[in-house]
């Protein structure tokens, strides 16, 4: 049976009652159908990942997982811990470039351009492709040179055009309104939720394509939770949402689309490997999904 | 597909390249002053060996007129003072440091680590001073070893102490505990669990200490009392070591004789790397010890 | 002793039991520990005596020297016949200065950018270990053999200059600077770094606007006290510095003096009215460097508070 919090979620967002019910696990759609759907949904494709694996020196931490991200919806990566969700997502934006003895291998392409060619600059990806944390993590400095940051990295320095940028944005993370009295103020005396809402602040300011989530809510309490989600929903208009979460109900009130992860042991390593199960439209993964290990996840038999 | 080409170059990467070249060259800087060091004044020593050949260790007349260099008396002037400074400075700071970590209240704490540090901060040649011109003459001790050790001493106490504190404190408080809870006294607490836990870090901030004063020039040329020659175990004795007697004889030196200053400054720079080495190295391996418990 | 007692309201049976002594033993054990005990005191009071006589006679002594026709001590200029009582130091509080502000303009820029890259850059890598051990080193050479090395390599050919002292100090502050640094540049979390790589802002200007800023207070109060120590070095200016009588405010010609200079030169001489003035000047310095330790407490105090 599905979790009735899941459907509860699932009927929110779609507006139908009791949204599927039937859960006998089916046969995987039939190539020729995901060959079409893919095939129409072609030029809104923003990632194409293409049998992605990551290594931590020796150890294979993600094998084999090829998907494609569309452009303005939103993504959710969900799984037990360890399942590689957090991995994928920050190769993303090329942020395992700063650790150590991290290396992504397979394809990975952003639009047209393969994101770890020799060529590419890795800050020139992070602005087109931006990450918020999952612990808030604002600079020890005031909450405007916080969003002014990304833009006067950017080479941006007019003051006016900052200013109206750093407005624009804190409008966007719905953060102006509470802030614009004390823009000097240090950041670090807001609360999480609202520290949270400045990072996706200074995230859109530099104006990427994408927004990478890594469970962004987890360090929030509901309030906070149920303002950042309803945020998300309206910067799907604007951006490419993906987000990492552990949380089930979560990933169903707000995702289009949904990739289920696991771990599994690793013929080669012996060790657990992360691997994608199962991606679909969210409400066929929680109805209606197609691999066994997928139900078992969401109906909570494990993990 | 007739999406735009992405264009990810960028302008930063010359920049970053730029400025990691020049943080690694900064680094460098380190490596290259080391090897200049070691390359110059052994360079400018080797006059002396030639003359002398490896006698110079050996000889322990020290003549510049009749240019003969023998550095045994200084060697040995170094290690004595250092051996009482030694003497008087181990019981002394490990008093300090075990009173600091087993005894004292905690308010007393704070108070401690700046008198600890007030030591550390009066620059050599005010010890030095002081001891010229106030514990040579009012104690009658004149300028001798034991002058030189004392003044060595007061001014190796600090870094003995805090380093001891240091180890001191990764004893597990565990086995501090468990001992007392067997009805030891503090002392024999200490004894049981505190030493032998430390013992190789304390063993390894005594060597630092040791160190310290083989190399400290200042204190010690002021102190010493400069006699030539001279090697005897009386600490009253006025003597000499090897920092001392090329602080003084270095004014008037000429070639050769300034030659042989160098060789000595060689063998005082060899000597106490060779001492700082072993220290750190058993410091580290004791403190990675008392981690790992 | 112990005492037997026997409980009240006793019923059939008397209960007797032993009431526990918990008085402490005069043992030779706790005798002992109790010596041991005041040894330890005794060890805090043979530290604090030696730095309270030594303070005591800087100040006595020193201020008798100072306050005679104050200002003059610090403003006028050595004596140049040693005999002559009166003042003053004024030379030697200039070149103290030009020579350990010099060697902290040398030592400071130098030491943090090598410090970035241990940390930021290679952190594990065999440069960085040999660098990190080799700066280890040199912490331990005598300031002797700095002062000699100058010599051969500066003196010799660019004669006597402050300058040539602030290089000697220089090559003795290097590695405290790198050390400190290192230290608070491990003290800046990563999220912070991670947070900036994340808007697109490349490497080098993420560890100039947000890693060294956030270590600042750190990197400025180690750099002060190694600023601290260089102010009170003798040996290494003895070999590069020279001993001037008069003013000389440039430093990179000729001759200059420094207070601990001339401290070790009057220190041994057999006129009181040197000697007197070798006071002053200890008391200057150790004012200077009591002052300069008391900054580097302040920043500490008030910007670390921040986290």
């Amino acid at each position: 049976m599905i979790p009735e919090d899941i459907n509860k979620g699932l009927a929110e967002r779609t507006g139908v009652e009791r949204p599927g019910v039937r859960l006998s696990v089916q046969p995987p759609p039939r190539s020729a159908d995901r060959a079409e759907k893919v095939a129409a949904a072609q030029t809104s494709v923003v990632f194409d990942l293409d049998k992605l694996e990551v290594y931590y020196g020796a150890f294979r931490a993600v094998r084999n997982v090829s998907m494609q991200i569309f452009k303005n919806e939103i993504t959710a990566f969900i799984g037990p811990s360890g399942c590689g969700k957090t991995t994928v997502l920050r190769s993303f934006n090329r942020m395992h470039d700063v650790t150590p003895g991290a290396r992504v291998a397979g394809g990975l392409r952003y639009h047209t351009a393969d994101l770890y060619a020799p060529h590419v600059s890795a800050t020139e990806v992070r602005r087109r492709i931006g990450m918020v944390f999952q612990k808030p993590n604002p600079f020890p400095k005031s909450i405007y040179d916080n969003v002014a940051f990304g833009l006067r990295s950017k080479g941006i320095r007019g003051k006016s055009e900052i200013d109206s940028l750093v407005e624009k944005s804190l409008r966007g993370a719905a953060l102006w309104d509470e802030v614009k009295d004390r823009l000097r103020a240090s950041a670090l005396g807001l609360s999480g939720g609202q520290q949270q809402r400045l990072c996706i602040a200074r995230t859109i300011a530099v104006g990427p394509e994408v927004v990478l989530m890594d469970e962004p809510c987890s360090a929030l309490d509901p309030v906070a939770t149920a303002h950042i989600e309803e945020l998300m929903r309206e910067l799907k208009s604007k951006f490419t949402i993906v987000i990492v979460t552990h949380n089930m109900q979560q990933a169903a009130r707000v995702s289009d689309r949904t990739a289920f992860f696991t771990t599994e042991v690793d013929a080669k390593f012996g060790l657990r490997t992360g691997t994608l199960v199962e991606y679909n439209a969210t409400e066929k993964i929680f109805s209606n999904p197609s691999d066994e290990r997928t139900e078992k996840y969401i109906t909570g038999r494990f993990g | 597909m007739n999406e735009p080409e992405i264009d990810l170059r960028g302008a930063s990467d010359y920049k970053d390249r730029a400025f990691a070249k020049m943080t690694a060259g900064a680094a460098g800087v380190v490596l290259l002053i080391l090897g200049l060091i070691a390359m110059t004044i052994t360079r400018r020593s080797l006059p002396v060996f030639h003359e002398m050949g490896l006698g110079f260790f050996t000889t322990k007349r020290w003549s510049p007129p009749d240019s003969l260099f023998g550095a045994l008396p200084f060697v040995w002037g170094t290690v004595f003072t250092a051996a009482i400074a030694l003497l008087i400075a181990v019981p002394i700071s490990l008093g300090v440091a075990l009173f600091m970590t087993q005894v004292a209240p905690p308010r007393l704490g704070k108070p401690l680590v700046y008198l600890i540090d007030l030591l550390a901060g009066v620059p050599s040649v005010v010890f030095g001073l002081w001891g010229v011109l106030v514990l040579s003459q009012h104690f009658d001790l004149g300028r001798s070893f034991l002058t030189a050790g004392i003044i060595l001493a007061i001014m190796i106490i600090p870094i003995i102490t805090s380093l001891s504190r240091e180890v001191i404190d990764t004893t597990p408080p565990g086995d501090k505990e468990g001992a007392l809870a067997m009805g030891t006294t503090r002392w024999e607490m200490i004894t049981e669990t505190v030493l032998p836990h430390s013992a190789g870090g304390l063993v390894g901030a005594v060597m630092l200490g040791l160190g310290r004063a083989m190399g400290e020039t200042i204190a010690a040329a002021l102190v010493i009392g400069s006699a030539l020659g001279q090697m005897t175990v009386r600490p009253l004795a006025p003597g000499n070591s090897m920092p001392a007697v090329i602080a003084n004889e270095w004014g008037e030196a000429q070639d050769l004789h300034k030659s042989a200053l160098i060789a000595l400054a060689v063998t005082l720079f060899a000597m106490t790397i060779l001492v700082n080495l072993i220290a750190t190295g058993i410091v580290q391996r004791s403190m990675k010890r008392g981690q790992g418990t | 002793m112990s005492a037997v007692g026997i409980s009240a309201g006793a019923t059939e049976t008397a209960e007797i039991f032993v009431v526990p002594d918990l008085t402490a033993k005069r043992s030779w054990r706790s005798v002992k520990s109790a010596i041991m005990t005041s040894l330890m005191i005794a060890s805090v009071i043979a530290v604090a005596v030696p730095l309270v006589a030594v303070i005591w006679a800087v100040f006595a002594r020193g201020l008798q020297a100072v306050v005679h026709g104050f200002p003059a001590f610090f403003v006028d200029e050595i004596p140049v016949i040693a005999r002559r009582p009166g003042p003053g130091m004024g030379p030697a509080i200039v070149g103290t200065l030009l020579a350990t502000g010099a060697a902290t303009l040398i030592a400071v820029p130098l030491g943090v950018a090598g410090a970035v890259y241990l940390h930021e850059y290679g952190v594990k890598n065999r440069f960085s270990r040999l660098v990190r051990f080799m700066a280890n080193v040199m912490t331990g050479v005598p300031s002797i053999v700095m002062g000699l090395f100058i010599y051969v390599t500066w003196t010799l050919r660019f004669g006597y200059s402050a300058f040539g002292g602030a290089l000697a100090l220089a090559c003795l502050m290097l590695p405290v600077v790198i050390g400190a640094t290192e230290q608070m540049l491990k003290l800046v979390p990563n999220h912070l770094r991670e947070a900036s790589y994340a808007v697109g802002t490349s490497k080098s200007r993420t560890i100039m606007s947000v890693v060294l800023p956030a270590a600042l207070p750190g990197i400025v109060s180690g750099s002060l006290l190694a600023v601290a120590r260089a102010a009170g070095e003798t040996a290494p200016l003895l070999f590069a510095t020279g001993a001037a009588t008069e003013y000389n405010l440039n430093p990179f010609v000729e001759a200059n003096t420094a207070l601990s200079l001339q401290i070790f030169g009057n220190a041994t001489s057999s006129f009181v009215a040197a000697q007197d003035r070798a006071w002053g000047a200890a008391l200057t310095l150790v004012l200077l460097t009591f002052l300069i330790t008391l900054v580097a407490r302040f920043v500490t105090a008030r910007f670390a508070r921040r986290r």
